[in-house]
């Protein structure tokens, strides 16, 4: 929230002149019946993307040169506000005398950024961006309909944000390969979350799947969990870091156990004067493998030594090394 | 031509009251509360008009009719106010409003519910009506407050206002009604409806925006939420607003002299827009004519998307309302679209006209050109309407 964001307005103001005009005089509105694709030796692809129940829906008319793949005509009609209108027309612009594999490429960034007045600023507000979404679907089921193929042959990829065409495993090898720690990194990085908003956490324009807000906290605790797991094999000796928390022999779990406590609980003991030793690492009749700790400083005596603490102690060894870990104090 | 249409969102203000408003600026501007001249010259016209304010709506002395900023705060004030005194003890917990209340009411209702409190809601019917019946189902003796809303902003719809209030007081229970859109368009005597709080806003009457009011039944209890001062006799602190009262109780005075103008003229321009609506085909409207507001009419027009119609209208200079989702921040479709029971597609198509007394037959008239030609143009672009002039339609 900002000085702009509290007085409001009107999101018309935001649409270029070229969005007005178009949403005034689509250009390429209308249909393209058998019998013109007859007379103008075509192939008739016709396309519907959406439906109504959503407020916006989209039907594109494709004539194609089977000979050349090339597209020599394209309308469109529309069920949607202005802006659907204005992009829908755009999308079929940009069709016309590409290729169908040509065509398939074109995005909704590219619809908006071909409305755009100057290169600079946006043709629509970010919560209009939905309405040039539309185009890269429909495109796709008409390419899929002229080839005779699924749809989903175009995209094999989860997409997190449908407006900057983000899809998941981006976001993740992003977040992974700069260390990203805020959502506003994410957008930052890769324009995810930069327009409608919807896919930065629930409740916003529109429902998603995935939100960055969750991509963010999974792929950051596989982060600290493969951080931890890593410390802790580095600390085993060489042979045995490739076999599970079990199989290790006590010294190789005491170096592991110790390796994630020092990562993990020891720093945060230690800012309030406390600290903890592990005495003993015994397993019992029934396959859990008890770790016996004791408290230190400011922890011995601590209330939350037998509660919050030590499920935090325990939680952390279960996760990075084995569920079977228990934890008791002495 | 100009011709506004959205009078259930704002109206003009009343010139008369506009008039009177305007020594209160630069002439008489001392703070009433004040002690010295500059303060005092305003009182009688504070009294004045709180005097047409009490006799507009038959007000008692030992009333309240508390000034405020608007409805708004006046719906909030009286479900947080109430939760102080009936609720956070959990003496009562329960509040229960209509399915189509303004979210100044079912906003702060859904605030309280992390404080514990639960909401029911009593559901409405295709034709946007209500049944008592449906309050003594829900109600029990937990019940705090009924909150109902006087007519629906969007549909127009009036409700039975009478006999809910009787079917809560029966019940123990306190009644509220948000009577934003009623007040200036139908007769409204509190004493003759029985309601606790009744709540109201200036702007919806031709009176100024930015000011609005609370009715208070015999100055019944209620937690005052502005603390700082001792204006509006405690209840409500924050300095008067002198040109704002005055111009509210001289636009609600004229606005209720004119009611009968209202039921006859107005209500005939908006029957004349309704049926060249209807003319068209695959054109529903909400609720029927008898149970409405005299001035609203909310259109369903299959095939053609909400705000894209608002935008050819705008086109032609006329200014109507959607509660279609494309001109909001979420894409959710209108809520009260769906509470009436319209399918999503229909909710879509919402279009809103609200008249006024100021509407003029020659508006009403190029109104009906514009809005069937944007029919027609929206309707040969819409991928699921195929329209042609002969009137033929048929669904792709």
């Amino acid at each position: 929230m900002a000085k702009h964001d509290l007085i409001g307005g009107s999101i018309w103001d935001e649409y270029s002149q070229k969005v007005q005009d178009l949403m005034n005089s689509p250009r390429n509105m209308g249909q393209i019946t058998e019998e013109e694709a007859k007379e103008r030796a075509g192939k008739l692809i016709v396309a519907d993307f959406g439906a109504e129940s959503c407020g916006d829906a989209v039907r594109l008319y494709w004539l194609v040169d089977e000979k050349t793949d090339i597209i020599m005509d394209a309308k469109f009609k529309s069920f949607g506000c202005g802006t659907a209108i204005a992009s829908s027309d755009t999308m079929a612009e940009l069709c016309i005398g590409k290729t169908v594999d040509e065509a398939v490429k074109i995005t909704n960034i590219d619809v908006e950024k071909a409305m755009r007045d100057d290169p600079y600023t946006p043709a629509v507000p970010p919560q209009k961006m939905h309405c040039s979404v539309m185009a890269y679907d429909v495109i796709k089921a008409a390419a899929a309909s002229y080839k005779g193929v699924d749809p989903d042959h175009f995209e094999d990829e989860i997409i997190v944000c449908e407006c900057a065409r983000i899809s998941l495993g981006t976001i993740r090898d992003v977040i992974r390969m700069n260390d990203l720690k805020t959502v506003e990194e994410i957008t930052q990085y890769t324009k995810a979350g930069a327009f409608c908003k919807s896919c930065i956490k629930p409740g916003g324009h529109e429902k998603r799947e995935y939100y960055l807000v969750d991509i963010l906290a999974e792929t950051r605790a596989q982060m600290e969990a493969e951080k931890l797991k890593a410390i802790a094999d580095a600390k085993i000796s060489g042979n045995d870091s490739d076999l599970a928390f079990e199989e290790l022999t006590v010294v190789g779990q005491l170096k592991a156990v110790e390796a994630v406590i020092d990562a993990e609980i020891r720093p945060m003991l230690m800012m309030d004067g406390g600290n903890m030793e592990i005495l003993d690492i015994k397993k019992n009749d029934k396959g859990i493998i008890d770790i016996y700790i004791r408290y230190l400083g400011a922890c011995s005596g601590c209330a939350s030594g037998a509660g919050g603490t030590l499920y935090a102690i325990e939680a952390v060894l279960q996760q990075n090394l084995s569920p079977n870990i228990r934890v008791l104090p002495i | 031509m100009r011709v506004y249409l959205d009078n259930n969102a704002t109206t003009m203000v009343d010139p008369e009251a506009f008039e009177l408003m305007k020594p209160f600026y630069c002439e008489k501007y001392g703070n009433p509360n004040s002690l010295h001249r500059f303060g005092s010259e305003t009182h009688p016209a504070l009294r004045r008009a709180m005097d047409q304010l009490y006799t507009a709506l038959n007000a008692r002395d030992k009333d309240d009719i508390i000034v405020t900023s608007c409805a708004t705060e006046s719906n909030n004030w009286v479900i947080k106010g109430l939760f102080f005194d009936h609720m956070l003890n959990k003496e009562k917990d329960h509040i229960i409003i209509s399915a189509v209340e303004h979210p100044a009411t079912g906003a702060a209702c859904e605030f309280l519910k992390q404080f514990g409190i639960r909401v029911s809601h009593i559901p409405v019917d295709e034709n946007g009506l209500l049944n008592p019946e449906d309050l003594r189902n829900l109600i029990d003796d937990k019940t705090a407050l009924v909150s109902v809303m006087w007519a629906n902003n969007e549909t127009g719809t009036i409700f039975p206002i009478k006999e809910l209030a009787a079917i809560a007081h029966e019940n123990g229970a306190l009644f509220h009604t948000d009577a934003t859109q009623t007040v200036g368009k139908i007769k409204i005597d509190v004493q003759d409806v029985n309601v606790d709080f009744m709540s109201f806003s200036a702007h919806k009457f031709h009176g100024p925006k930015g000011i609005g009011g609370l009715y208070i039944k015999n100055s019944q209890p209620l937690t005052s939420l502005l603390h700082g001062g001792e204006h509006m006799g405690g209840r409500r602190s924050g300095t008067l607003d002198v040109a704002g009262i005055v111009g509210m109780a001289q636009a609600l005075e004229n606005s209720n002299k004119l009611i009968e103008f209202e039921n006859l003229h107005v209500r005939r321009l908006r029957d004349k827009l309704e049926d060249a609506l209807l003319e068209i085909p695959e054109i529903s409207v909400v609720g029927d004519r008898a149970h409405r507001l005299p001035n609203t009419i909310l259109a369903a027009v299959k095939g053609v998307e909400g705000e894209a119609m608002l935008w050819d209208l705008n086109q032609a200079g006329i200014a109507a309302s959607t509660g279609s989702a494309c001109a909001s921040e979420t894409l959710e479709s209108n809520p009260i679209m769906e509470a009436i029971g319209a399918d999503k597609e229909l909710a879509h198509t919402a279009l809103r006209l609200s008249l006024s007394r100021f509407t003029t037959e020659e508006e009403i008239d190029y109104a009906i050109v514009h809005i069937k030609k944007a029919v027609e143009r929206l309707r040969a672009i819409s991928s699921t309407f195929a329209y042609t002039p002969q009137g033929h339609v048929s669904g792709l």
